[in-house]
């Protein structure tokens, strides 16, 4: 009974955790493109247009929702589907933190721990493209033909230097639990599986953070939805509700793919330095840095309203810091702020290489794949499983 | 039922439940107006001249079933990568011809223009 409590109290908590970001992760996306791009971005809707995201959900939800005529129904209405309850479902095997004690319980901060975990989420992943296939032979749209085509062509191509690149961190961790894999790598930078001797893993991160892209349908791989030449892609007829669940999936993904590289790669929720050098105090000060500027701003307010708005923020950050140097919080907030830190960068790589790098074309696209990225993979697990072997 | 599952299925439950209430509770709030143009096939305006049910060449089509083969060597590194520091050495013989028959294949999928736009 205990259990099960423990079990729904976790899910809900991930759930309204993953929404959330979801969410914000879209006003990141265009508030980070526009500064790229020397625009402002969302600034109508609340203040730094924070409120945008709820305005998107509500805009959503009240478009007229067309079911077109000449589609094939059941099909096109399973495809949203499928897309956003195997984009979510993923996340349920993610370990975010160590093993911790709340209110007299002990628990892990992760839902559950498979055994076979790596293999879930490539299977759960890859039922993803179900969603996308199927939405562009569903729709009975040329324009959604063709990007479903494209991408369920991109990516099974992808999938398998992605494989290639996961196996060999597993060689140095022998496990496919993915809460084994975070314990097995250390507490410090060259501890993680991405420099650790002696057999770094720099070129798997690489070879998986690119597949990552293409798996995710992002620029410079978005040629499922290239809009110059395919309108929308494989989700061109669909509209309301039906569009929001192929974009909430899309940024489902790219959450999950950038912890499985956290996870695999940069030692999860493991710190950068170790906790004896004071890594613990990297938050506090992040925090009391953000406090101090907002109360420089404060004191020299840029407008007038900031003089009274600032200052309590800055209380706010101040306060935090104060909290995360108390031990018994420390314990519980620092892997997860590990954890979210590095996933977060990743997070910020994939918008930072959409606002840089331009799309490919799809031929390059598939010999990228098969004619450089697969051999290499396929070099560097031999080279990997050679030197764990020697040494 | 192996432990650690029944989570699975509490979270599979939250995933099938949110977009079908979101899509429910869109369906009571939402304008329904089609019209005849509207419920057309989108094609930039232009009336539609065929429906996409037609031929249509797709590329690297044999790639997808080379991704079969591949797909199903490169699960087989997985169990072996599990158990890497117990085999050994003979795990790395096993490995490096494993994986020279696989290279082989490649090599020549190559050689005869799989990879290619065809």
């Amino acid at each position: 009974m205990e259990f099960i409590v423990i079990s729904l109290v976790k899910a809900a908590i991930v759930a309204a955790v993953l929404m959330t970001t979801l969410a914000y992760l879209q006003w990141v996306e265009r508030k980070v493109i526009a500064h790229i791009q020397l625009r402002m971005g969302p600034s109508r809707v609340g203040p730094h247009g924070l409120l945008q995201p709820l305005a998107d959900v509500i805009k959503l939800i009240t478009k007229e929702d067309l079911i077109p005529p000449h589609v094939n129904k059941f099909f096109y209405l399973l495809a949203p589907f499928l897309a956003v309850t195997m984009a979510l479902l993923s996340i349920s095997v993610i370990p975010f933190g160590s093993e911790v004690e709340l209110f007299g319980y002990k628990t892990w901060m992760q839902m559950t721990d498979l055994n076979v975990g790596v293999l879930f989420v490539l299977a759960v992943s890859s039922m993803g493209v179900y969603g996308i296939a199927l939405a562009g032979w569903a729709s009975n749209n040329k324009y959604a033909l063709l990007g479903g085509l494209r991408s369920s062509a991109q990516m099974i191509s992808y999938e398998l230097p992605m494989s290639l690149a996961i196996a060999a961190p597993l060689l140095l961790a022998n496990t496919l639990s993915l809460r084994e894999i975070v314990q097995s790598q250390g507490d410090h930078l060259f501890a993680w599986s991405i420099f650790k001797l002696p057999a770094p893993q720099l070129i798997s991160f690489v070879i998986f953070l690119i597949a990552g892209f293409a798996e995710t349908n992002r620029v410079p791989f978005d040629l499922p939805e290239a809009e110059n030449e395919l309108v929308a892609g494989f989700h061109t007829e669909y509209s309301s509700m039906k569009f929001a669940a192929f974009f909430m999936a899309e940024y489902a993904n790219m959450v999950t793919v950038s912890c499985m590289t956290s996870i695999l790669f940069l030692g999860g929720w493991q710190p950068l330095f170790p906790v004896s050098l004071g890594s613990n105090f990297v938050a506090p000060a992040l925090f009391a840095l953000g406090g101090s500027l907002c109360l420089y701003h404060g004191l020299h307010p840029a407008r007038r309203k900031d003089r009274y708005t600032l200052p309590v923020f800055a209380a706010i950050f101040f306060g935090i810091a104060l909290a995360l140097l108390a031990p018994p919080v420390a314990r519980v907030v620092m892997p997860l702020f590990w954890f979210a830190a590095k996933a977060g960068f990743l997070l910020f790589c994939f918008i930072w290489v959409r606002g840089t790098l331009p799309r490919f074309r799809y031929d390059q696209l598939m010999g990228f794949a098969w004619k450089f990225l697969f051999p290499v993979a396929v070099l560097n697990l031999l080279v990997t499983s050679l030197l764990v072997a020697v040494f | 039922m192996p432990d650690g599952y029944l989570q699975i299925f509490i979270f599979l439950a939250i995933a099938i439940a949110f977009p079908t209430v979101t899509i429910l509770a869109a369906k009571l709030i939402r304008p329904s107006a089609p019209s005849i143009t509207k419920l057309e096939a989108y094609e930039c305006g232009i009336k539609a001249a065929s429906d996409s049910r037609g031929r249509y060449t797709v590329r690297f089509y044999i790639i997808a079933i080379l991704f079969v083969i591949f797909d199903v060597e490169t699960i087989f590194l997985f169990p072996f990568a599990v158990r890497y520091k117990t085999l050994g050495w003979f795990g790395v013989a096993e490995i490096v011809v494993f994986l020279a028959i696989l290279i082989v294949g490649y090599v020549w999928a190559w050689k005869k223009g799989a990879l290619e736009w065809v």
